[in-house]
């Protein structure tokens, strides 16, 4: 049972002396409560693949689907994370947090409740009334999340979320956004280039190639490690299986690849 | 533990600090009046065009005793900050119609840079034929010299917000009103704040020369009036007075500044 489908899509870049097909015939469905990660190269089209799931970008050609139907994208309740937390540093934590109620004009006072509640899960509670620029980069991220949280999104799509963040950190908070996506039963996206996090956090992984963006590989994460948390997940002997696996997968790629593009992987 | 003995130590060295440079500000604002005073008498310069401070400062007193200087400070006041919030705002306003309608903004931009290029005191003898010789040819000197540079500014600050805020935005389903509202504005307030500063030159500029060309009030005609009659002690006064106003206005300008903008 699929719960959201990508049938072809494909999507171009314009510029004015010429365009570039940017993600070629991707296919691929998500089930419900899944965690997919997006593995690839820089350039080859992830963040744009989110961008289209989010309904923020049309897609040039195929269709988008949620639970095998067609529906405006824009009813569905989506949250969205990126690479830095984009926490608004004139307002407060607990304001930032309740932006997304604010904009649909759902605020309650139960809301503000929760986003307390929430705050405090993930050890925020005591500097709600702060300014972003009074927290570590870490802090803020948690904020992010609990942002994206609060309007109970239907699919949770992480666009490189942890890339900012020293390795303590990202770990940490990889076990959170995984223990709290359990919690929660929620369909998550990630998007990413760090193969590591894309075992330790996924139940699947879409290896993507570049120029154009494809489909390249699909390898299902074995139950051991799902079952795990990212940061055992990340001692089990199977992750060093699977992650040479990718590694070599990965190094066939990157040796196909003409010259230019050669660049554009060494970049990320 | 050092901490405390070392903090107060620290506070001590910024309080010392401030005091030094202070006292050269005050040094040098002593000095200048001193030296003109000093040039002016001993004849290093001709008293009679660059007057002296004694005779600057005895004749403000006097036309304040008077009262007749007050009238004057009153009109040109009133003329400036209405000029500057006039043209502030409409800058503003302009700033943000074209954020909102990209294609407008293509449109328009050959006529926001010829318009800025353009000297727009030349356009003074129009505005006097259009509104007449009055303080609202004067207002509006001082407005149409500031619009359109907060316009490009403004709007520029408005291009310059990170995209990914809006994308947060936007995956809430905002509008491109709360767009604005919500991070749009905010984020380009440290820019539109620095364009008031410089708008308090400007719309001074503005008033001024209005004031020469038409007023029969305000500090701007005790300048020209002063020049005609050779009172150049008048010009002068006038001079000290526009000074210290226009510090004011910016000090107050940078108190707004510091009331919005969390340091």
């Amino acid at each position: 049972m699929s719960y959201l489908t990508l049938d072809g899509v494909s999507h171009y870049y314009f510029s004015k002396k010429q365009y570039t097909e940017s993600l070629h015939n991707i296919s691929f469905s998500v089930k419900k409560n899944e965690f997919v990660a997006l593995l690839g190269p820089s350039g080859c089209g992830k963040s744009t693949l989110l961008s289209m799931i989010s309904g923020m970008l049309q897609p040039a050609e195929g269709e988008i689907l949620i639970n095998n139907e067609k529906i405006e994208i824009s009813e569905l309740e989506i949250g969205y994370m990126l690479q830095q937390d984009y926490l608004f540093p004139w307002k407060t934590i607990i304001d930032n947090v309740l932006i997304g109620p604010q904009i649909r004009k759902r605020q309650t006072s139960d809301l503000k409740q929760k986003a307390i509640a929430l705050l405090e899960e993930v050890g925020l509670k005591n500097v709600a009334d702060k300014y972003p620029s009074e927290l570590s980069g870490g802090m803020r991220q948690r904020a992010a999340l609990i942002r994206t949280l609060i309007t109970e999104p239907e699919i949770l799509l992480l666009d490189e979320p942890f890339s900012a963040l020293d390795f303590q950190t990202k770990l940490k908070l990889e076990v959170l956004v995984s223990d709290l996506l359990k919690a929660y039963q929620k369909t998550a996206i990630l998007v990413t280039h760090d193969i590591g996090e894309a075992i330790s956090m996924s139940d699947r992984i879409i290896l993507m190639s570049s120029n154009p963006g494809a489909i390249a590989k699909i390898y299902d994460v074995p139950v051991e490690l799902r079952d795990e948390s990212p940061f055992l997940a990340r001692k089990h002997p199977k992750y060093g299986r699977l992650f040479d696996k990718i590694w070599a997968d990965l190094d066939q790629q990157k040796h196909t690849v003409k010259p230019m593009e050669e660049n554009a992987y060494e970049r990320s | 533990m050092n901490g405390p003995k070392l903090f107060a130590a620290y506070q001590q060295k910024l309080k010392k600090e401030a005091k030094i440079v202070l006292t050269w500000q005050l040094s040098i604002l002593v000095l200048f009046f001193a030296f003109w005073e000093a040039a002016s008498r001993l004849y290093w310069i001709d008293p009679l065009l660059f007057s002296s401070p004694s005779r600057v400062f005895s004749s403000i007193w006097s036309r304040l005793i008077q009262g007749s200087l007050l009238g004057h400070i009153q009109i040109t006041l009133f003329e400036t900050i209405l000029g500057f919030l006039i043209g502030t705002i409409a800058g503003i306003v302009i700033a943000s119609m074209l954020w909102s309608f990209h294609r407008f903004s293509k449109i328009m931009d050959p006529y926001l840079v010829v318009f800025n290029a353009m000297p727009k005191v030349a356009l003074g003898p129009i505005l006097i034929v259009a509104l007449g010789p009055g303080y609202l040819s004067i207002i509006a000197m001082g407005f149409i010299i500031s619009v359109i540079v907060t316009t490009l500014v403004v709007f520029a600050a408005f291009n310059e917000v990170d995209q990914n805020y809006l994308k947060v935005l936007r995956s809430f389903d905002a509008t491109k009103w709360q767009c604005f509202k919500e991070a749009v504005f905010p984020a380009s307030l440290p820019a539109i704040i620095s364009t008031l500063k410089v708008n308090v030159g400007l719309s001074w500029v503005g008033v001024i020369v209005g004031e020469y060309l038409v007023s029969k009030q305000g500090l701007g005609y005790l300048i020209i009036y002063g020049f005609q009659v050779f009172d150049f002690t008048l010009v002068m006064s006038s001079l000290v007075i526009i000074a210290i106003l226009a510090a004011i206005m910016y000090k107050t300008v940078e108190k707004i500044e510091q009331l919005l903008i969390r340091k």
